[in-house]
Parts: structure tokens; C-alpha cells; sequence
């Protein structure tokens, strides 16, 4: 039988906004799916994002759904997930969103280990305000702020993510939608702080600017440039030079947050117990 | 020690007042003068079963509490001068996604880093207009402990029942003084509405039954979205200029038809004064010595305090200007209360500044001064 | 009097804002009298200035701040340099000789008692520095009843350190009552 995406969808709010060949969709349907196998109610599941393209998921969605300010969605979810540490809290994000206006957040979210999933829709652009360029536009790519070529060097989200604490992080890109859900449901399976980063297109914003209008021509160019990680393992830094690699590429069990913050509860209550 | 008369730092009072509200979570990060406040809430909070986290930033801590009071649990932030401004950008999404949230700035000398261990009442107006775009919000400025105490219960009171975000405006003077206080049990808790529909008739911006429709909390079987972005009844983005137009008319009408129940102001001999006196929070409270030592010299000086700077009590400044003919407004910054007063006289009496920057308070014999001066 | 004002100062680490907490809990919650605490803040911790400012009175405390101060305690030079220009001319002044060789002597009444001597060799600890200062300040001024500020202290000793500070305390009596002021007689009401 196939999935039943209408359950999850608000489709009084149809036709959604993304442009056609845009693979934010595809993350979504991973995201429905990885929900659904979950079981989870949808009374107990909060979507949370900042501002963007990607953004707009959650007035799509029917859930919990809470739509911020930009890049600072991770701070809200942090708030919800403290006070209600039972639901599930779901963050979804673009590069811009997450990497530049939120990077800070982004690092102190990796860090504290909340039991929180973010799922970061890498489209290498800005696609809603109209092609700027963005913290993970590859060196030379161009942009409408770009327009000789970006000067910036990218920044690896995943690579930042373990480094700053994450302790679930995942990579796929939209041309394997099927990882893309099983990293995601293994994401809302870890205990703790999960990333899973997508990387998208948008052929709109990015290929029209740098000779990949063709959605499919982009999804090719998207998957032709991940290598998994077993077999980056087995390539020189040079032959990895403007790849990326996808895969599961961190897993580790690591003190959670609002655990950890239930025994300094306990502790308090004791220490005022015992004055 | 069997009294329960204790002596109270303004900031841990406001910090137990607001737990008392039934205030259950707190974001906040460092900051001088407001960081007693912080360090008072990690250590009382997680004792009441309440949540404290310190976040990487002050824009951070102002979108936890508003996560956390969406979830149905009362919130509040902490901060100063640099970090208010900080705070704005998410202080207007609790604006237009009517968020109850409350938010403590203890004002310290500015711009920029200023003074920060100095008092000012600087933030007048960054309390009023400090986030961008049309908007309405509730700020109290206690100058009192038993102020501070039943404002800061006033301020969650006001913010849950208006679904408003209220900023309680307090200065290094009344947030480091300590003074005996007892903690009074003779007070209000008011809760947020919760919705008296099933989930599939619930908008959480419908207008059909008040000025203020109930929030049901996240994860109670109510499945609505919030946004940013003006919104439709049912919180989803729009740019309708009709929907919106009504929206915001609406949100600027739950306080403003409401000021009788919003507003909180003190008298001081006002009734036969010939002079008057405008004066808040600390500078209130030399404002009041000032009316007695003129009084002592036969000057018949009286001194009206507002409480609730914002919606300013445009009434009864407008009455005291029909009283007398000289109004003056002592603050610690160079004129910004006085830019409100002399709105409200619209011109039927004088207003003149009473005005020092640089840290020091303006003292009670230097107000005298003032009104001497204008006699 | 209704109000009397008492200003503690210091260099940070030296417990002279303790010391300002302590008093104006004497007078509050033990004597019922009304008190407002003012300590100035600095950037710096340890070994800047830093002075408390006490007000206490018989009916609330309208206006917060020092204005006329009546009492002075200097336990650092540097502190008073920065900060006895608010002390009323004649009021009184007292400084810890050991740490405090300036002043003017033609404006305040000026005693000089070397509270850290003291502390090191009649007590043994220069911890107790606030404490004796305390006795003295109380013995000197009597704006609170020796019995409040006995509790007062208590409240605040950390335990184990209990006997040692009433031994501090009653140090500052006595050094005070060498130098001529009468031993408490008045209720702490008819004193302020």
C-alpha cells in the first residue's frame, strides 16, 4: 500500500510554495516516513524552523508546528524540548538558516546534547530571497552576491556538528530519498542530539547560476558528488576535493541533556531537603 | 529567627516573585547588573521541579522561553541594557505570536557596553519600541521591594492573561539594594485561557470570542501553527491586507481598551500640589523625598509615579497638567520619559527635564533645586 | 534621628559588604527596624575599591542611596580616598590604623583602631576583620542593639567559625568602650 502522506500533511494549505525540481520535498517525505515508522502521535511532535525555504515546512506539516526567526529555531526548540522532555521535537533548517545566522546556536545545541533531531536542508544558497550565496556555496560557485564566484570557503556542516559535540550525525543527499529516512528514523532513535544533513538542490536559485538548471541534471550532479564513507576511507585528500562524504559518520551514547538535568533536580531537592 | 521578614536583594526578589507566579522556566545568560537574577533561578528553580539553562546568547535565551511558555509552562528571561537589545528580535515574535513571556532588564548606562555597573533608566523607550514594526507591549517599572515583588507576579498575571510579552524594567540601584521584605501570600495567579473547543474547531488567533483567544498549550491534541509572518486565524501565513489589518488592530485593542486593568500608578500630594512631579523606579523614590523637603520650605510640590511605563498612563498626566502649570520629569538618562509627558500635556503646562547621566543618581536635594529653580 | 547612614569601605575580598548584610539584617529582622543595603559594584572582584552603604531608620527608607553619611569605616586607604567625600563634616570616622594612615583630621571625628592587628593577634584569623569592625560600629554608633547584631552574625557564621566571631564582635565592643563610648544602655529604638 503506498504511504499515506495526506495524514500528515495539512492539505488545506496546498499547493506549497517550493519551486518544481526543488529537494526539499523529498526531504519531508523522508521525514513523514521516518515519523510514521516511529509511531509516533502527531499530537507529540513539534516541527520547529527558523526562516527560509526549508522553513516553510511546518504550515505543511500536522503536527505541533512552530515557525521562528531566522536561524534562531534551535533556541525555541531547546525551550519546548526542556519543558515537555516526554514529546519529540523535530528541527528542520536550511544552510543558512542552521550554518550562518544560527551557527552559533547550532554549535551550543551540538554540544549540550539535547535530545533534539535537526535536519539541515544543504542547498548550497539562499533560495527564498533570491540566490545569495550561503555558508555552503563551493568555492568559485556563483551567486546573485556572488556573481564572480564565491570568495568563501564552505563549511562542512556534518564535520562541524561531530566536532562541536553532536553525538548522531548523518549525511545523504536527495537522490537517495530512501537513506535519507533511515537516517533520519535512526536519528529520532539516538538519545541525544542527531544531525542529519540533506543535501539538496535547488535548481532555481543554484543550478540556473552555475550551469545545473536541469533538476535532474542537479540531482545527478548532487549524488555524483557524495562518496560514502567507507570509500572515502580509500581516497587521497585530492580525490576527495570538492566531494563530500555521506553515510552515518558519527554515533556515539553520550550524557543526555534533560536526563542530566532530571538528577541536578534531584540533587537540588535534596540539598533543600536537607537545610 | 521565627519572622519571615528577610532581607532581599531586588534581584533574588524578583527572581522568588516569579516563581511564585508559577514561573517554571528560565533561559538567560550573564550579564551585569541582572546576572543575581540568573544565579538565583539556577539554584531555587530545579528545587520546584522548574527548569534553568544558560544559553550561548541573549537572542538564544529570549527563543527558549518563548519555546518553553508555547509548551504551556510560564517563562522568563534576565538581562541589561546590551543584552535587551539583543533580546529584541525574538521579543517580536512573542509580539505578533502573542507568546505570554516576561522579561526582566535591569538598566545600566549605555549605549554599547556604557556602564555596567551603574544604574541609568536609559531603556524608556527600547522598552516600548525596541523591536521592530508596529507592535504593543506591557513594561513595569517598580520602585519599591513590595513593588518588585507583586510587579513581577503582575508582570506573568498580565502576560498570560493578555498573551503579551511584559517587560519589567528595574535599575542597578533596586537590583543590588537589599532591603527588608516580607513575602506576602495575599495575591492573584492568573493562568493563560485554554481553549473550550475540540482541536478541530480551535484557531489560535480567532477573534469571534474576544480580543484575546485562548492558547492551548503544544503536545495537548491542539496541532496549530505558529509563525512569524503575519497570519490567519489559524496561524498561517498570510498577506490578506484586510486579515491583517484586522489582526493587528486587534492586538493593539487587547491592551488599549483595557487600561484600567493594565495601568498601576502611584499619587503622591498630589491633591493640592501647584507643582508637579513625574518620576519612576528609583528616581520615584527621590522624587518623593524631593516633594517633602520642598513642602518643609512651603513649596507645594506633589509627585505622580508611574508604574506601568507602557501603555503610559496618558490620562492622569494629562489631568496633573490641567492641575498645574510646571511639570518636571527627573530620570537618569537625558530625556525620555519627558518626550512621553510633554506628548500627553500637549502643551497645557510647562515641562522641563530634571536629567544626569554619567552613573549617579539624581539625588532627592538636587530635584529640590529643580523645583525651587522653576518658583 | 530616622535615618542614619553608615558607609563600609574596602578593598574587595575583605568582607566590608558582608559586613553591610549582616548589620542591616541586625536591624531588620532582629531589631524591626527598616534598612536598606547598597553595595557599589566594580568590574573587580578581588583588590578593588569597594565600599556598602547601610541606611538604617525608625520608618521606611524612601530614598535608597547614601546621601549624608554619619558613619564612616575605612578599611583601605584607597577606599578612603574614592570614597569618604560623602561623609557629613564631623561625622564619624573610623579607620583600621593598621591599613590606613591619611585622612583629614580637621573635618571628621577620626578613630583609629588597627582592626587586622587585631584580628591577627588577639584572634588569630584576619578573617574576623568585618566582625570586630562590626562590634565597633555597633558599640560606636548603637543603630542597632548589640543583641541584634549578635543574632545577626550568628545567622551568617559558618559553622565551626561561630565562637570565633562572637569573640570578634565582642573584641569591637570593648575596643570601642577603650575609646569612650558609653556601653549600650538604650533600647536600639531609642537610638536610631
Amino acid at each position: 500500500m503506498a504511504f499515506n502522506y495526506e495524514y500528515y500533511l495539512r492539505m488545506d494549505k496546498m499547493p506549497h510554495m517550493w519551486c518544481p525540481g526543488c529537494g526539499i520535498g523529498i526531504v519531508v517525505k523522508a521525514m513523514l516516513r521516518a515519523i510514521d515508522k516511529m509511531g509516533w502521535s502527531k499530537d507529540d511532535v513539534a516541527v520547529v524552523s527558523g526562516i527560509g525555504c526549508t522553513s516553510r515546512t511546518p504550515g505543511y506539516v500536522d503536527f505541533n508546528t512552530l515557525h521562528t526567526t531566522h536561524g534562531r529555531a534551535l533556541t525555541f526548540a531547546t525551550g519546548l524540548k526542556l519543558a515537555r522532555p516526554d514529546k519529540h521535537v523535530i528541527v528542520i533548517s536550511g544552510d543558512g538558516d542552521a550554518a550562518a545566522i544560527g551557527g552559533n546556536h547550532f554549535l551550543h545545541a551540538c554540544r549540550r546534547n539535547i535530545d533534539l533531531t535537526l535536519i539541515v536542508v544543504n542547498n548550497y544558497i539562499y533560495g527564498m530571497t533570491g540566490g545569495q550565496a550561503s555558508p555552503t556555496t563551493p568555492f568559485g560557485a556563483r551567486a546573485s552576491t556572488a556573481p564572480y564566484g564565491a570568495v568563501d570557503s564552505p563549511l562542512d556542516i556534518s564535520r562541524v556538528a561531530i566536532a562541536a559535540g553532536a553525538s548522531y550525525v548523518a549525511r545523504g543527499t536527495v537522490a537517495q530519498g530512501f537513506m535519507l529516512e533511515k537516517f533520519i528514523y535512526n536519528g529520532f532513535k539516538h538519545k541525544g542530539f542527531a544531525v542529519i544533513e540533506a543535501m539538496s538542490t535547488c535548481p532555481i536559485q543554484y543550478g540556473r547560476r552555475n550551469k545545473l538548471s536541469d533538476p535532474v541534471q542537479l540531482l545527478k550532479w548532487v549524488k555524483e558528488h557524495g562518496v560514502p564513507a567507507k570509500k572515502a576511507e580509500k581516497m587521497s585528500p585530492e580525490e576527495l576535493e570538492g566531494k563530500f562524504i555521506t553515510g552515518e559518520l558519527h554515533n556515539q551514547e553520550r550524557v543526555e541533556y534533560t536526563e542530566e538535568y532530571e538528577l541536578v533536580r534531584q540533587r537540588a531537592q535534596e540539598a533543600a531537603g536537607a537545610r | 529567627m521565627d519572622k519571615k521578614i528577610q532581607l532581599w536583594e531586588g534581584n533574588h526578589l524578583v527572581a522568588e516573585a516569579a516563581i511564585r507566579a508559577g514561573c517554571r522556566f528560565f533561559a538567560g545568560y550573564p550579564i551585569t547588573p541582572s546576572s543575581e537574577v540568573a544565579e538565583y533561578m539556577a539554584w531555587k528553580l530545579p528545587q520546584v521541579g522548574g527548569t534553568f539553562i544558560q544559553m550561548e546568547d541573549e537572542i538564544a535565551s529570549m527563543g527558549a522561553i518563548i519555546g518553553a511558555s508555547l509548551a504551556g509552562v510560564k517563562s522568563m528571561t534576565a538581562t541589561s541594557g546590551p543584552g535587551f537589545s539583543l533580546k529584541q528580535e525574538n521579543l517580536g515574535f512573542a509580539c505578533i505570536a502573542e507568546i505570554p513571556v516576561v522579561i526582566l532588564n535591569v538598566m545600566r548606562g549605555g549605549p554599547s557596553t556604557g556602564l555596567p555597573t551603574h544604574p541609568s533608566q536609559m531603556d524608556v523607550m527600547q522598552a516600548r519600541w525596541g523591536t521592530h514594526g508596529d507592535h504593543w507591549i506591557i513594561a513595569i517599572a517598580p520602585a519599591y521591594m513590595d513593588e518588585i515583588f507583586r510587579g513581577t507576579v503582575r508582570a506573568f498575571n498580565l502576560a498570560e492573561k493578555y498573551r503579551v510579552p511584559v517587560i519589567i524594567l528595574l535599575d542597578e540601584i533596586l537590583g543590588h539594594m537589599h532591603e527588608g521584605y516580607e513575602i506576602p501570600d495575599d495575591f492573584e495567579i492568573i493562568d493563560r485561557a485554554k481553549p473550550d473547543v475540540p482541536p478541530e474547531e480551535y484557531f489560535p488567533y480567532d477573534d469571534s470570542k474576544g480580543d484575546v483567544p485562548p492558547l492551548a498549550p503544544f503536545f495537548t491534541g491542539y496541532r496549530y501553527n505558529v509563525t512569524g509572518l503575519n497570519h490567519d486565524k489559524s496561524g498561517f501565513p498570510t498577506t490578506n491586507p484586510e486579515l491583517i489589518q484586522r489582526d493587528m488592530e486587534r492586538q493593539r485593542r487587547k491592551l488599549y481598551a483595557n487600561l484600567d486593568d493594565i495601568l498601576w500608578y502611584d499619587e503622591y500630594k498630589l491633591d493640592d500640589a501647584e507643582i508637579g512631579l513625574v518620576a519612576f523606579g528609583s528616581m520615584g523614590r527621590s522624587a518623593q523625598v524631593a516633594v517633602d523637603l520642598a513642602r518643609e520650605q512651603g513649596i507645594k510640590a506633589g509627585l505622580f509615579r508611574p508604574i506601568t511605563l507602557w501603555p503610559f498612563p496618558e490620562e492622569k498626566v494629562q489631568q496633573l497638567a490641567e492641575q498645574v502649570d510646571t511639570i518636571l520629569v527627573p530620570e537618569m538618562n537625558l530625556g525620555q520619559l519627558i518626550l512621553e509627558v510633554e506628548r500627553c500635556v500637549h502643551g497645557k503646562a510647562n515641562v522641563e527635564g530634571v536629567n544626569k547621566v554619567g552613573g549617579l543618581p539624581i539625588e532627592p536635594p538636587e530635584i529640590l533645586e529643580a523645583i525651587k529653580a522653576r518658583i | 534621628m530616622d535615618r542614619y547612614e553608615l558607609r563600609f569601605g574596602g578593598v574587595g575580598g575583605q568582607g566590608v559588604i558582608l559586613a553591610g548584610t549582616i548589620l542591616a539584617e541586625a536591624a531588620v529582622i532582629y531589631d524591626g527596624l527598616y534598612a536598606v543595603q547598597s553595595p557599589t559594584y566594580t568590574a573587580q572582584v578581588r583588590g578593588g575599591a569597594t565600599k556598602v552603604d547601610v541606611i538604617i531608620g525608625k520608618t521606611p527608607i524612601i530614598y535608597p542611596r547614601a546621601t549624608a553619611i554619619d558613619f564612616f569605616l575605612a578599611l583601605a586607604q584607597r577606599s578612603y580616598d574614592v570614597f569618604h567625600h560623602q561623609l557629613k563634616e564631623g561625622g564619624l570616622l573610623l579607620v583600621d590604623s593598621t591599613l590606613v594612615s591619611r585622612v583629614d583630621e580637621d573635618r571628621y571625628r577620626v578613630y583609629r583602631v588597627p582592626i587586622t592587628d587585631l584580628a591577627e593577634r588577639e584572634i588569630g584569623r584576619v578573617v574576623v576583620v568585618n566582625t570586630i569592625s562590626l562590634g565597633l560600629t555597633v558599640a560606636m554608633t548603637k543603630v542597632v542593639s548589640r543583641k541584634a547584631i549578635e543574632q545577626a552574625v550568628m545567622a551568617r557564621a559558618p559553622r565551626g567559625t561561630e565562637e570565633m566571631n562572637m569573640k570578634a564582635l565582642q573584641l569591637g565592643f570593648a575596643k570601642a568602650e577603650e575609646m569612650g563610648f558609653a556601653p549600650e544602655e538604650t533600647k536600639a529604638e531609642e537610638a536610631v
